[in-house]
C-alpha cells in the first residue's frame, strides 16, 4: 500500500570477526570462536533478511530536510541526502526468532546470550548493507531526533508489510530491526 | 436474514481492498486512511457503493486502524459513526441482505513479553472500538491481517465480551506458512475455534495462488467456514505507484476453484478492486457452497504450534508442581524464574510435548502468580501448558492470558466443579481434564467412573462444550491399598473411549505409591494403559524407565517411520562404561579454579561434587570459586577477559555453588551473604543486564531476590523491607524509564532509609546517579559485585 515496497534479501555469510568485535572481544580467543560456532549452528535458517521501503520527494537546507510532508530538522541528515531530489526510507529486520532465542539464553545462559545478541547486530546490519549501499542515518544519529522513528512508523508501517512494530519507547521489536534514511541520486 | 443463518446455507461475499482505492483518490503516505469518513464521505460512499454493484454481500466499514492509539476519544467515536454510517447507507440503498462489518487490524504494536503492550490493555483498545461499532450499527466484526497469536487473541476475547455480533477472524500469513511471531495455521484454528469464532481464515500477504497451501490446511481442519482474502498478486512499485498483477478474471478463477475446495466467505485484499470481486462474483455463480463438515479434533496450542491428542501418545510434563518438591516450592516462594524455566526447557528436551504447571501453595497469592509464571515459560518455551489449578480466579487470569489453546486441569463430577469451570472453558476455550470423581467421592468400580464420565459429557454439552474438548483421567490409585485399582482404572479408561468416544489421560505414578521401586510398577502399568488406549500421561521425562515405554509403544504400534526416533532414543542411553574418567589424585582446588576460569559449566559441576567428600562445601566457595571468579572478574576489569567469557566462567562457577547448596541444604547449614533485592524498574522489559549482576552476586553467596521486570516501585520497598536487605540494586536500560527509577529510588530512602541503593544500565552515569539519589551507580556487574561485598561487611558488623 502508499508505494511501499517489500522486499526479501538475502543475507550474506556472516562475518565472525564483526560478531566477536559487537560481543566486546577484541581479539580472537578459541573458546570465543568455539561459542560463537555454536550460535552460528543454533541459528542456522534463524534469519530471513526483510526490508520493506518508500522513495520519497526531497528539499533540504542546511538546516534540515523535507522528507515528502514531513519536516526533519538534522544537519546530518541534510548532509546525508545533499545533491539528491529523493530520498528512501526504509524498514529492515532479520525477524522474531532470534529475540526468542536470546530470552531464552538470557535466563539459561547469559554468555550464550550475549553472543546471540552480537550475532543478531551483526545480521541486521549485514541486511542494511546489502539492500543499501549507500551511506545512511537512523533516527537518533548525531541530530537526528528519535522521535523520527515514530513518523518513520506511521510513513512505512512496517507492522503490516515485515512485522515490525514500535513500542512506546522507541524502540522496536523484533530487537534486530533498523529504520534507516538514504539519499537517491540521480 | 443474519448473517449466520445466511453464512450456514450460502458462500459469504465480502467486498475488496479499500487502503488502494483511497490512495488513488489522493491519501498521502503517512495519513490516516480512517479519517477520510470526515473529510472525504463522497469517496467513501463511492467505493461501498462499488463494491455492492459488484454484488459484494458484505461491505467492510472504513475503521481498519479506527482505535484509541490512532485517534484521541471524541475523533474515534466520530470516526466510526460516520465509517458506518456510510456504510449503512450504501447497503440500505443496495436492497435486503446487505451486511456492514466493523474493520479490525493490528494495533501496529506488539503484545509482551516481546513488544511492550500489554494484553488486558490490547484487549480494552479493541473492545471500545467494538462498543463503538456494535453501537452504531455494525451487523459483524472482521478482524483482519493479525499477524501476531496474542493480538488476535485480545481482539476475539475484546470482540466476544463486548457485543453478541458474530466474528469472524483473518490472519495475515507469511512465505513460511506462519504468522510473523510464529503461529501455524493450526495453532490459529484451534485457538480461535475454542474461543467461538463464527469465521476463521486467511487475508493479506500474498495473492490466491500462494495462499493456497495455507488455505488447504485451514480446510482440513476447520469445523467454522473458511474465510479467504488474497491481494491482488504480488505489489510492485512503478514510478512509485504500487500496482498488483492479478488481473480480476484470474483472481476470480483461482479463489473460485477455493470455494470448490470449501472455503465459504471469499473477498478481496490489498490491490483488488470492484472489478475483481465483480469477476468473482459472476465466476461464482452456480457453484454450491460446500458443507462444512466438524473435525471432531482434539487438540490444544501454544503461541506457535498445535498438539494433536489421539493420533500418538502425549506426554504431559509433570515437574512444574510443588507437590513434594522442596526446591520447586522455595523457587515460587521466591519467585524464583530461573530454576522455574529450567525445569520447563529441560522437560521439553527429555521429550515432553505439553507441561502442566502448577503453583498452588498455601503461602502464594495463587491468582497473581500462576499467570506470571505461565507468562514466563510462554516467553522461552513453545510448548502448549496444562494450567493446572484448583482455585478459579487464578485459573480464569491464565486461561485469560494463555497465548494458545490450553489443557485446563481440572474439572470433576461434582455438580460445583462443572458450575465453575465449564463457563471459563467455553469463554476462553481449552480442552478439559475431567476427572472421574464425584461427591460421593471416586467410585470403587469402573462402572460407576464411567457413569460420572457420562454425566460429565451430558453437563459440558448443556454448557456448547463438545465431547472432543474433554480428556477423560479415570483415576489411577495405589495398588498398595487396593490390589484391583490398577485394573478397575484400566477397565474404566477402556470404556470411556469405546463407549463415549472419549480421550483419555492419567497421573500414572500414583499407581505405586508406597511401593518400592516404583518405576518398574508405574512403566509397566503406562505400558498396559496404552494398550488400552490411552492418550496422554502425566508423567516425567526424566524417568527413563517411561520415555522406554512410550519409544517402544510408538515403534511397535506403527507410530514410528523406520523406528526412527526410537534409534535416535536408544542413542541416549547410558553406555556400560563410565562417561568421564575419575581423577584419582589428592582433591585439590586447582582443577575447580581451573574449569571455573575457563567457563567449563559440567566440569566444574563434577570437580564440586567430588571435592564435597573431603572439603566443607562453605570453604569450597570460599577457597576455591571466589578466588577463581575474582581472578577472571580482573581479567575482565583489565580487558584481558571479555563478557561472554565472564559469564561462561560465571555460569561455571553458578553450576558448583548450586552443587554445594545442594549439598548444604541435606545437611541443614546456613546461606552465606546478604540478601540483595534486584529489579528492572516500573515500564521497563529489558534484563539481561540485570541478570548478568543476579549470576555474579549469586556467585559471591549473596541470597538474591530477583523482582523480575516491569517492577512497581511499591513491590521493590515491600520486598526490601520484608527481607531486611541491606542492597537494593536497580536497572533502567531506556531513557523514558529513569523517572520510575528516581521514584523507586525516593521511596527506599524514605521507607527503608538503612537499605543502600545501586543503580545501573545503559541510559545511566555516575553523575546521573547521583543525581536521582542512587548511593552508587554499578558500572557493570563486576563492579556491582564489589560494591555489593562492601555493604555486606557492614551489614555483617
Amino acid at each position: 500500500m502508499n508505494g511501499v515496497e517489500t522486499v526479501r534479501v538475502p543475507l550474506p555469510r556472516v562475518d565472525r570477526r564483526e560478531v566477536l568485535r559487537y560481543a566486546g572481544c577484541r581479539r580472537s580467543t578459541p573458546d570465543m570462536e568455539a561459542l560463537l560456532t555454536d550460535c552460528l549452528q543454533e541459528t542456522d535458517g534463524l534469519f530471513t533478511g526483510q526490508v520493506c521501503a518508500l522513495t520519497l520527494p526531497v528539499t533540504g537546507t542546511e538546516e534540515g530536510v523535507w522528507l515528502g510532508t514531513l519536516y526533519v530538522p538534522s544537519r546530518l541528515l541534510a548532509e546525508t541526502v545533499a545533491g539528491c531530489s529523493r530520498a528512501m526510507v526504509f524498514a529492515a529486520t532479520v525477524g522474531h526468532p532470534i529475540d526468542r532465542l536470546i530470552a531464552r539464553y538470557s535466563r539459561l545462559s547469559p554468555a550464550r546470550a550475549v553472543m546471540l545478541q552480537a550475532l543478531g547486530t551483526e545480521r541486521v546490519e549485514a541486511l542494511c548493507d546489502t539492500f543499501c549501499a549507500t551511506r545512511r542515518v537512523s533516527p537518533g544519529y548525531g541530530d537526528i531526533p528519535l522521535s523520527l522513528q515514530a513518523d518513520l512508523f506511521a510513513l512505512l508501517e512496517p507492522h503490516r508489510h515485515i512485522g515490525v512494530t514500535l513500542q512506546q519507547s522507541l524502540l522496536m521489536t523484533p530487537t534486530k530491526s533498523v529504520t534507516a534514511v538514504t539519499g537517491i541520486k540521480d | 436474514m443474519d448473517i449466520r443463518t445466511y453464512m450456514q446455507e450460502n458462500v459469504l461475499l465480502l467486498d475488496g481492498g479499500m487502503g488502494t482505492l483511497l490512495q488513488q483518490g489522493g491519501l498521502q503516505p503517512g495519513e490516516r486512511p480512517e479519517r477520510r469518513c470526515l473529510t472525504h464521505p463522497e469517496q467513501i460512499l463511492a467505493i461501498h457503493r462499488a463494491y455492492l454493484a459488484a454484488s459484494s454481500r458484505v461491505i467492510t466499514a472504513n475503521t481498519f486502524g479506527a482505535n484509541r492509539l490512532h485517534y484521541p476519544p471524541e475523533e474515534l467515536e466520530q470516526v466510526i459513526a460516520a465509517a458506518l454510517r456510510l456504510a449503512r447507507t450504501a447497503a440500505r440503498e443496495a436492497g435486503a441482505e446487505r451486511f456492514v462489518a466493523l474493520d479490525i487490524g493490528p494495533t501496529g504494536r506488539l503484545l509482551r513479553p516481546y513488544g511492550d503492550l500489554p494484553f488486558e490493555e490490547a484487549v480494552e483498545i479493541f473492545a471500545e472500538t467494538v462498543r463503538l461499532g456494535a453501537q452504531y450499527g455494525a451487523d459483524v466484526i472482521l478482524i483482519e491481517t493479525m499477524n501476531d497469536s496474542y493480538e488476535t487473541k485480545a481482539a476475539l476475547l475484546a470482540a466476544k465480551e463486548t457485543c453478541t455480533l458474530p466474528v469472524m477472524v483473518s490472519n495475515a500469513y507469511g512465505e513460511d506458512g506462519r504468522l510473523t511471531t510464529g503461529a501455524t495455521p493450526e495453532a490459529m484454528i484451534a485457538l480461535l475455534e475454542g474461543m467461538g469464532a463464527d469465521a476463521i481464515g486467511v487475508n493479506c500477504s500474498y495473492g490466491p495462488a500462494q495462499l493456497a497451501p495455507v488455505v488447504e490446511r485451514y480446510l482440513a481442519a476447520a469445523s467454522v467456514p473458511v474465510l479467504l482474502q488474497p491481494n491482488a498478486g504480488l505489489p510492485q512499485t512503478v514510478e512509485g505507484v504500487t500496482v498488483y498483477d492479478v488481473t480480476p478474471e484470474a483472481f476470480a478463477d483461482a479463489v473460485a476453484r477455493q470455494v470448490q475446495a470449501g472455503v465459504r466467505v471469499v473477498g478481496g485484499c490489498c490491490g483488488t478492486t470492484p472489478a475483481h470481486i465483480a469477476a468473482l462474483a459472476h465466476r461464482l455463480q452456480g457453484i454450491a457452497p460446500q458443507p462444512i463438515q466438524p473435525k471432531g479434533r482434539t487438540w490444544v496450542s501454544s503461541a506457535t504450534h498445535a498438539v494433536t491428542l489421539g493420533e500418538t501418545p502425549v506426554l504431559i510434563g509433570e515437574r512444574i508442581n510443588p507437590t513434594g518438591k522442596k526446591k520447586l516450592k522455595a523457587a515460587l516462594v521466591e519467585r524464583d524464574m530461573t530454576y522455574i524455566l529450567g525445569q520447563a526447557l529441560t522437560q521439553q528436551e527429555q521429550g515432553a510435548h505439553i507441561l502442566d504447571v502448577n503453583v498452588g501453595l498455601p503461602e502464594v497469592d495463587e491468582p497473581a502468580l500462576l499467570p506470571a509464571v505461565m507468562e514466563e515459560i510462554q516467553a522461552v518455551c513453545d510448548l502448549p501448558l496444562q494450567i493446572d489449578t484448583a482455585d478459579p480466579a487464578a485459573m480464569e487470569v491464565a486461561l485469560r492470558r494463555y497465548n494458545g489453546k490450553p489443557l485446563i486441569n481440572s474439572v470433576n463430577g461434582k455438580a460445583d466443579s462443572m458450575a465453575a469451570v465449564f463457563p471459563l472453558a467455553k469463554k476462553y476455550g481449552g480442552v478439559v481434564v475431567a476427572l472421574t470423581l464425584d461427591e460421593q467421592g471416586i467410585p470403587a468400580t469402573a462402572e460407576g467412573r464411567v457413569a460420572i464420565a457420562r454425566r460429565i459429557v451430558e453437563t459440558a454439552a448443556r454448557y456448547g462444550i463438545s465431547r472432543e474438548n474433554l480428556l477423560f483421567d479415570p483415576l489411577a490409585m495405589t495398588i498398595s491399598a487396593d490390589n484391583h485399582a490398577a485394573l478397575t482404572t484400566l477397565t474404566a479408561l477402556r470404556r470411556i473411549r469405546q463407549e463415549l468416544g472419549c480421550h483419555t489421560s492419567l497421573g500414572v505414578s500414583n499407581v505405586s505409591f508406597g511401593l518400592p521401586c516404583r518405576e518398574v510398577i508405574n512403566s509397566t502399568f503406562f505400558a498396559a494403559a496404552l494398550q488400552e488406549g490411552l492418550t496422554a500421561a502425566i508423567m516425567n521425562p526424566g524417568s527413563t524407565a517411561m520415555m522406554q515405554v512410550y519409544h517402544a509403544h510408538r515403534a511397535l504400534h506403527g507410530m514410528d517411520d523406520s523406528c526412527a526416533d526410537y534409534i535416535a532414543f536408544a542413542a541416549t542411553l547410558p553406555t556400560a562404561a563410565p562417561a568421564v574418567p575419575i581423577a584419582e589424585e589428592p582433591a585439590s582446588g586447582s582443577a575447580l579454579q581451573e574449569a571455573i576460569r575457563k567457563g567449563l559449566r559440567a566440569a566444574a559441576e563434577q570437580e564440586a561434587q567430588r571435592l564435597l567428600t573431603t572439603v566443607e562445601g562453605l570453604c569450597l566457595i570460599n577457597d576455591e570459586i571466589i578466588p577463581a571468579l575474582d581472578a577472571v572478574g580482573q581479567g575482565y576489569e583489565q580487558g584481558r577477559v571479555y563478557l561472554p567469557q565472564l559469564l561462561m566462567s560465571a555460569e561455571a562457577a553458578g553450576a558448583a555453588c548450586e552443587v554445594i547448596k545442594d549439598h548444604l541444604r541435606t545437611q541443614g547449614a546456613g546461606h552465606g551473604r546478604c540478601p540483595v533485592v534486584l529489579a528492572t524498574v516500573r515500564g521497563d522489559i529489558h534484563d539481561i543486564g540485570k541478570n548478568i549482576v543476579k549470576l555474579l552476586l549469586e556467585n559471591y553467596g549473596f541470597a538474591v531476590t530477583d523482582l523480575g521486570r516491569d517492577v512497581p516501585p511499591e513491590t521493590v520497598v515491600e520486598t526490601v523491607c520484608r527481607l531486611h536487605a541491606p542492597l537494593c540494586a536497580l536497572s533502567a536500560l531506556m531513557t523514558t524509564t529513569v523517572p520510575a527509577m528516581e521514584e523507586t529510588v525516593a521511596l527506599l530512602h524514605r521507607r527503608a532509609p538503612d537499605c543502600k541503593v545501586m543503580v545501573g544500565g545503559a541510559v545511566l552515569n555516575p553523575e546521573y546517579a547521583a543525581a536521582i539519589g542512587a548511593d552508587r551507580y554499578g558500572k557493570d556487574a563486576m563492579e556491582a559485585v564489589r560494591y555489593a561485598l562492601e555493604v555486606d561487611d557492614t551489614w555483617r558488623q
